[in-house]
């Protein structure tokens, strides 16, 4: 694809253009611009570029899911009462007048039965949520997938990934302020988890309850960190996440014109304000169609929390269900030392593996530049193909992640698919260390193989479909090279390097600097690296594209004489082409 | 005398029968028992007694003191006869009609003691109550179902998992006199409520509530299974997040164009709005 670019200003003048003709907004724009310097700042950021693609907007999907919930989550504050006060219900749900509730509950059933539009944005909030923090991962995987987490954007995939924690106990401290029976469940959950802690648990449970379980002081405490201080974080970072990218400005598909030093796309203005505010608005409409459509949380019937009481279907919302998962396959052990007792049944799947997982997440970027020892910036994206041994350590990750999470609604699956919950927790503790294994292989020979696939694109171009016969009755298929465009594409990339690690020992026994490590550092190298097919040499493409005319040479004799139906194979012009009917 | 008692328990509450057919209750158990011997007593033996296996394990349990109750429910809700052995006896058309379920449990009841049908006072609201007193009970019946019965068959009825494959079915459209026959009788995996346990008064409460929370709509819309968080996760993944991408990919797809008609030649070169810069040098600063 060409660009035309013989209507683009081709330098950007020193003094600002002005209107042949005077208008209003001119003149507003002049007095803001006077007294604000917003000209200067505005200047070249209305012109910054963007690149063009949808996988580039998943984290958009997030920013306006956002702005969803700030929009809805202050309605909702205008009734809710963050209060555990007990009161008797007299609002409009028969079945539940005269009972004795929480203010908490009684608000939230007041916003969704006798405030209008309440129970609407109530769902919207909710929904809202669970696509936020499910945009957030989209967009990771996006991030991770292509590249673009490489230097220099480590940064902003450690802001990132705190964002996604930060999402996470956003969603839990809004899951449990309803006070209804399934926020009360997962509040008890989080209780029971505080006081698995060796030695602190108890004590921080008590700090956070202000005393036992429940106390009365867990909800209002919940308000303040669900709407003060977590959205105060999420608007800090997500605003230094936005920053960088501007800073660093946008990653680019490799292709024609595209180079690691600019971006290739359409201004800020007019052309991404439209698209991205229009993107807005589509969020905002599908958590409005799903808010309004579909049910979600249906707090009157689950009742007033009451620790006596509990429901079958009991699970966190589903960022939350892959701990869950890991809990209810997690066998039931636990041992005593000096009369404590310490469960390692809730420790390892609740306290431990989460952290571990979210800190290894973190952290892939830097041991990734560890093992490459890769300074370059990095502006140009590659396809997952391209870093096999990348894309299958994401893939595995998603596969533990995937049946950690599966495991979490196993008594659903129990009985929607008639079988028996005892038989899933046995088959997810085995797969949830071998599935990851097993992705790992698959996904690493799958993308090898599409490298080769590629590499034999660019040496013997595509297939066409025509198989062709020689005069000694052999068949062979007809391959024609590929477009320059689509070779330029495919070779953009690098060439791999393993690393090879020094001899530990010099000549004179003196121990490199490095040592041990340098050791294995090599072996991820090699693990990450050699097995990749690399793209062709220039000597190895025109001895393929030499080899390729010889043989059109070859075979150019019979293009005149293809079987019929051919000549519409979409390699020639079909002007004044007909089937031709008689042999 | 129990059988007595039972008998006369019997013709008492189930005065429709009686006017209908001239059938007495001895005759309803000799009618039973042919039933008995053909349909049941192969696992359940032919005088109900049970059938144990060389293992330890049974065919069939003694119903000798299950009561006519019981066998209402299994039979009328077609959990009995089985289709197959299995973790547990599975909800399916019945297979015997009124009158053969009748003549059966009245012969089980004859084998001993056990509740009898209850009648149809028993799980509905009388007609007497004022409004007032009908939501009350209603809501008295929402908290001893949260309390006692959500625990297995979920906030909304839907049902849950049970061990090695069994499971609480749902409570939707099932018929008041089964959920009250299944409350005094405990079926399978289920406690059983007695009187003592859960009064007379609180099982009709449970059924009132059950039946009026059938009757309101989907507040919130679609309860996509009434199941709880699980398919909301599923349908925040599948519609949302699903829906969301297809929207990028299509707002992406579409690139600026400065005339109204789709451009259709894609050799056509892109115009970009006057102006516009189409590129950006990565040196030229932040």
């Amino acid at each position: 694809m060409s660009i035309d670019t013989s209507k683009v200003a081709d330098s950007n003048s020193t003094s600002a253009a002005t209107p042949a003709k005077p208008s209003k907004v001119g003149a507003v724009a002049t007095w803001a611009d006077d007294r604000l310097g917003l000209g200067t700042a505005m200047k070249k950021n209305l012109r910054k570029v963007f690149p063009d693609h949808w996988s580039f907007m998943l984290g958009e999907i997030a920013l306006w899911s956002f702005v969803v919930l700030l929009l809805s989550g202050v309605f909702l504050t205008l009734w809710y009462v963050p209060s555990m006060g007990e009161v008797e219900y007299q609002g409009s749900y028969d079945p539940l007048r005269g009972v004795q509730m929480s203010e908490a509950y009684a608000s939230t059933l007041k916003l969704s039965f006798d405030v209008r539009g309440g129970l609407l944005m109530r769902q919207m909030h909710h929904w809202a949520a669970m696509l936020f923090v499910a945009s957030m991962m989209v967009h990771l995987l996006r991030v991770w997938f292509t590249g673009a987490f490489r230097k220099p954007r480590e940064i902003n995939w450690v802001i990132g990934s705190v964002l996604l924690l930060m999402g996470t106990l956003e969603g839990f401290t809004g899951y449990s302020l309803p006070d209804d029976l399934l926020s009360g469940t997962g509040i008890r959950a989080a209780d029971g988890f505080l006081k698995a802690t060796p030695v602190v648990g108890s004590y921080m449970s008590f700090f956070l309850f202000g005393g036992e379980f429940p106390g009365d002081a867990i909800i209002p405490r919940l308000y303040t960190i669900h709407v003060l201080l977590i959205p105060g974080l999420l608007l800090g970072l997500i605003a230094a996440h936005m920053l960088l990218l501007v800073y660093h400005k946008h990653t680019q598909w490799p292709g024609p014109g595209r180079t690691n030093d600019n971006v290739v796309g359409y201004p800020m203005l007019p052309v991404y304000a439209a698209k991205a505010g229009g993107f807005f608005f589509i969020v905002f409409g599908v958590a409005a169609f799903m808010g309004g459509l579909l049910s979600i949380n249906p707090v009157w019937k689950f009742g007033p929390y009451d620790p006596t009481k509990v429901t079958a279907g009991s699970q966190p919302d589903w960022y939350m269900g892959w701990p869950d998962g890991l809990l209810r396959i997690m066998p039931g052990w636990e041992s005593e030392i000096f009369g404590y007792t310490i469960s390692w049944n809730v420790m390892v799947p609740i306290l431990i593996t989460p952290l571990v997982m979210w800190g290894l997440l973190t952290m892939l970027p830097f041991i990734d530049g560890w093992i490459t020892k890769d300074k370059r910036d990095h502006h140009l994206l590659y396809r997952p193909r391209d870093a096999p041994t990348r894309t299958a350590v994401m893939v595995a990750l998603m596969t533990f992640y995937g049946l950690a999470w599966a495991a979490g609604g196993n008594d659903i699956i129990a009985v929607k698919l008639h079988l028996s919950i005892n038989q899933i927790t046995y088959f997810m503790r085995v797969m949830v260390f071998l599935g990851p294994v097993i992705a790992f292989m698959i996904t690493k020979r799958w993308c090898i193989s599409l490298q080769r696939h590629d590499r034999d694109k660019l040496l013997h171009g595509y297939e066409t479909g025509i198989i062709m016969r020689s005069p000694e009755g052999g068949y062979s298929e007809r391959h024609l090279p590929i477009s320059e465009t689509e070779a330029y594409r495919l070779t953009a990339r690098d060439r791999d390097e393993v690393f090879v690690a020094t001899p530990q020992v010099d000549e004179n026994g003196v121990a490199a600097p490095g040592g041990k490590l340098d050791g294995v550092r090599a072996k991820l190298s090699t693990l990450m690296f050699a097995d990749n097919i690399q793209k062709p040499t220039r000597a190895e493409l025109e001895e393929a594209h030499h080899h390729a005319e010889h043989e059109h040479a070859l075979t150019a004799a019979l293009d005149g004489h293809a079987a019929d139906g051919h000549q519409f194979d979409g390699h020639h012009a079909v002007e004044g082409e007909t089937l031709r009917g008689s042999h | 005398m129990a059988l007595l008692l039972t008998g006369g328990a019997y013709s008492m509450f189930s005065p429709g029968a009686q006017a209908e057919t001239t059938s007495t209750n001895a005759e309803d158990i000799k009618a039973g028992r042919e039933l008995f011997l053909v349909g049941c007593s192969t696992c359940h033996g032919a005088n109900g007694q049970g059938v144990p296996t060389v293992n330890g394990t049974q065919y069939g349990p003694a119903l000798t003191d299950v009561g006519g109750a019981s066998v209402d429910f299994q039979v009328g809700t077609g959990r009995m006869p089985m289709a197959q052995p299995g973790q547990q006896a599975v909800r399916k058309p019945p297979v015997y009609d009124e009158d053969e379920i009748r003549q059966l449990a009245a012969y089980v009841d004859s084998l001993g003691t056990g509740p009898a049908i209850p009648d149809q006072s028993a799980y509905t609201l009388p007609d007497g109550l004022s409004e007032e007193e009908r939501d009350q009970a209603i809501s008295r019946g929402g908290q001893i179902f949260l309390t006692n019965c959500t625990a297995c068959h979920n906030f909304d009825g839907a049902g849950g998992a049970m061990p090695r494959g069994g499971y609480a079915p749902t409570l939707r459209g099932v018929e008041s006199r089964y959920i009250y026959e299944a409350l005094l009788t405990g079926p399978q995996q289920m406690p059983s409520f007695s009187d003592g346990n859960l009064t007379p008064d609180a099982k009709r409460d449970v059924i009132a509530y059950l039946k009026a929370t059938e009757e309101t709509p989907g507040y919130g819309g679609s309860g996509l299974g009434n199941i709880g968080p699980v398919s909301e996760g599923l349908f925040a993944w599948l519609v949302g997040i699903g829906g969301l991408v297809g929207f990028a990919i299509w707002i992406a797809a579409h690139t600026t164009r400065s005339s109204k008609s789709k451009p259709t030649d894609t050799k056509t070169p892109v115009r970009l709005p006057s102006g516009a810069a189409a590129t950006a040098e990565r040196g030229a600063g932040a």
